[in-house]
């Protein structure tokens, strides 16, 4: 007979979702290297060693060298410092405005409000992720900050649809009624019935957006719209190869690598958490 | 139908010209001065003016708006200032590269996820399946430019099979500038390909599910005439407003993969004017782009109306 288990049924089912263990591995190595990056890097990544450009990963420089004798490691650690950074506010921004707007269109169904908070992300829909960055960097200058302005206006309506949406279909249930009955009001109830339920989804939605905001920052970095040097970043750093990846390609695969395996692991982190908060969700969204 | 689809066409109307206006504001009224901030920091006082006069600053705000607006639709996108040419013309050149290439980018992507989701679907949990799921995964995660970058590297420095970039021109023959759209419409299509497999497996799983797929087993149908008879055509809703949506992302997507390609296109356009800093070409490619996009959506909408004849109705 098998002895009765004891451990907590969340964490053991998570513990046993194996693209879920594989996506955290990825996102806190990604993050740990962040953090670590503030106290210590092998070596100054803004140290230029023209003598030792452009070497092939060897014991000392794990992951070889750049046109500028720059150890491609340390710089990688520092980048993630930037992505995280740009697509952890730039989905903040999305969560902070957008889902009050949700919330608050949702409370007021069918009201002008309701029609001009979703006419308004149907406008920012319009416009390809990408050309509002530009069309906000080209106006503004390019720079880590409005990177984060432009990727956290698109994210603003995925937020703002997400809570809408869920919210309309929590307002039909008999513990909103209740709240109703008892007397409080419309904010009320927004914030003290109806969003406490709409914490896994935005848990989910809010770690695949983290993993397309850090795609967007690369984007955008890669076509120099994003940080500006010196600061390291993954994006500039795939530019900056693309001259010379002919005779050194590691240059291009180290970066490319980084933001693969952190956005799959973001990717799978977030499919995993969706199918432990519910696992009906599982088959039907893609 | 007709009610439909005019509600739809006022809808994006309205759509287009909030995004005007948005697009205008932006590139009228925040940096300041436009003229100035176009000719820069040291510029001389009178060809600020010269410029200003040129672009019509001197007049209230609203009569430049129109009057961008009625250039537009008169197909009069204004002159470029670095360029100084009609921006109509320089964009026209740039579209017949931008263009072709999102549409090959779109076909392809189509043309690997149908079968692929197909597939997934109907052998779920197999290891066709299971290698379809992996591969669309990392699929989504991979940067299209860096997977650009990749692909050169690939058949272009080792193999030789394609050139690493640039673009002969239609006059170089349908095939040798479709060619050199290869390259390029692959790394854009990836991404895409690998959503779209997804939304088309799990779709499909969906259908599979659903009543009228049982009843039409029960009548002795095996899995794949379901499938392909009754299944397939009600899966395809979801898959189409994806392939809309994608439309969109391939042509902004673009602009990118076409700096990796050095191809004379929109994107290419758009980048050489924001470092030249002329607004005119920046706001005219981008209210372009936005109209393109907005058209696309309308027609997804017309085919939703013809594939499926419930949203005809229910639909608002």
């Amino acid at each position: 007979m098998n002895a009765p288990d004891t451990r907590p049924g969340l964490l053991h089912s998570a513990m046993r979702h194996p693209a879920f263990v594989i996506g955290l591995v990825l996102s806190l190595t990604f993050i740990a290297a962040a953090l670590v990056s503030f106290a210590w890097t092998p070596f100054d990544p803004e140290k230029l060693t023209i003598s030792a450009k452009l070497q092939s990963p060897t014991i000392t420089n794990w992951f070889g060298t750049d046109h500028f004798g720059r150890d491609i490691f340390s710089m990688l650690m520092v980048g993630a410092r930037v992505s995280i950074a740009v697509a952890f506010v730039a989905v903040g921004i999305g969560i902070a405005v957008g889902v009050p707007l949700g919330l608050y269109a949702a409370a007021n169904r069918g009201s002008v409000t309701d029609e001009i908070v979703m006419r308004g992300n149907d406008l920012i829909f319009a416009f390809p992720s990408l050309l509002l960055a530009i069309l906000i960097t080209a106006v503004f200058g390019p720079g880590a900050v409005n990177a984060i302005i432009a990727i956290g206006i698109f994210n603003i309506p995925v937020f703002a649809r997400l809570a809408r949406g869920s919210a309309l279909a929590l307002w039909t249930r008999e513990f909103v009624l209740a709240a109703r009955v008892a007397g409080k009001g419309k904010a009320r109830i927004s914030f003290e019935h109806i969003l406490p339920n709409l914490t896994n989804l935005l848990i989910v939605q809010g770690t695949i957006q983290f993993s397309l905001a850090v795609l967007a920052e690369a984007a955008l970095a890669y076509v120099g719209l994003g940080a500006q040097p010196p600061l390291p970043s993954w994006g500039r750093m795939l530019a900056d190869s693309q001259t010379l990846f002919s005779i050194a390609p590691h240059l291009a695969l180290f970066p490319g690598l980084a933001i693969v395996l952190t956005v799959l692991g973001l990717n799978l982190l977030g499919d995993g958490l969706r199918d432990l908060f519910d696992p009906r969700l599982r088959k039907t969204r893609s | 139908m007709t009610l439909y689809l005019l509600r739809r066409l006022l809808s994006l109307s309205l759509t287009l010209v909030a995004a005007s206006l948005v697009v205008f504001l932006v590139t009228e009224i925040i940096p300041g001065d436009p003229a100035s901030f176009m000719m820069g920091m040291n510029a001389d006082p009178s060809a600020v003016a010269a410029l200003r006069n040129e672009m019509g600053l001197d007049q209230p705000f609203f009569w430049r708006y129109f009057d961008w607006v009625w250039g537009l639709l008169q197909g009069d996108f204004g002159r470029s200032y670095t360029y100084k040419v009609p921006v109509a013309e320089l964009v026209s050149a740039r579209v017949m590269v931008s263009l072709p290439l999102t549409i090959y980018a779109l076909v392809l992507s189509t043309a690997i996820a149908f079968p692929a989701g197909v597939i997934a679907a109907s052998r779920r949990n197999s290891p066709a399946d299971i290698a379809v799921i992996g591969v669309t995964q990392l699929g989504v995660a991979i940067p299209n430019f860096w997977f650009a970058m990749l692909l050169v590297l690939a058949f272009a420095i080792n193999l030789h099979w394609f050139s690493a970039g640039g673009f002969p021109g239609w006059d170089a023959g349908f095939f040798t500038a479709m060619k050199a759209l290869t390259l390029p419409a692959f790394a854009l299509a990836l991404p895409q390909a690998s959503i779209l497999t997804r939304v088309m497996r799990s779709s499909l799983l969906d259908t599979l599910d659903e009543d009228f797929v049982r009843t039409a087993r029960a009548k002795g149908l095996s899995r794949s005439q379901a499938l392909w008879r009754h299944a397939l055509r009600n899966a395809l809703i979801p898959v189409l407003t994806i392939v809309g949506l994608q439309f969109s992302f391939l042509l902004a997507g673009g602009i990118i993969i076409e700096n990796v390609f050095y191809l004379p296109g929109l994107g290419r356009l758009v980048f050489q004017a924001i470092s030249q800093r002329d607004l005119i070409v920046v706001r005219s490619v981008i209210i372009l782009l936005v109209f393109a996009v907005v058209a696309v959506t309308f027609l997804v909408d017309i085919a939703y109306a013809i594939a499926d004849p419930r949203l005809r109705r229910h639909r608002r």
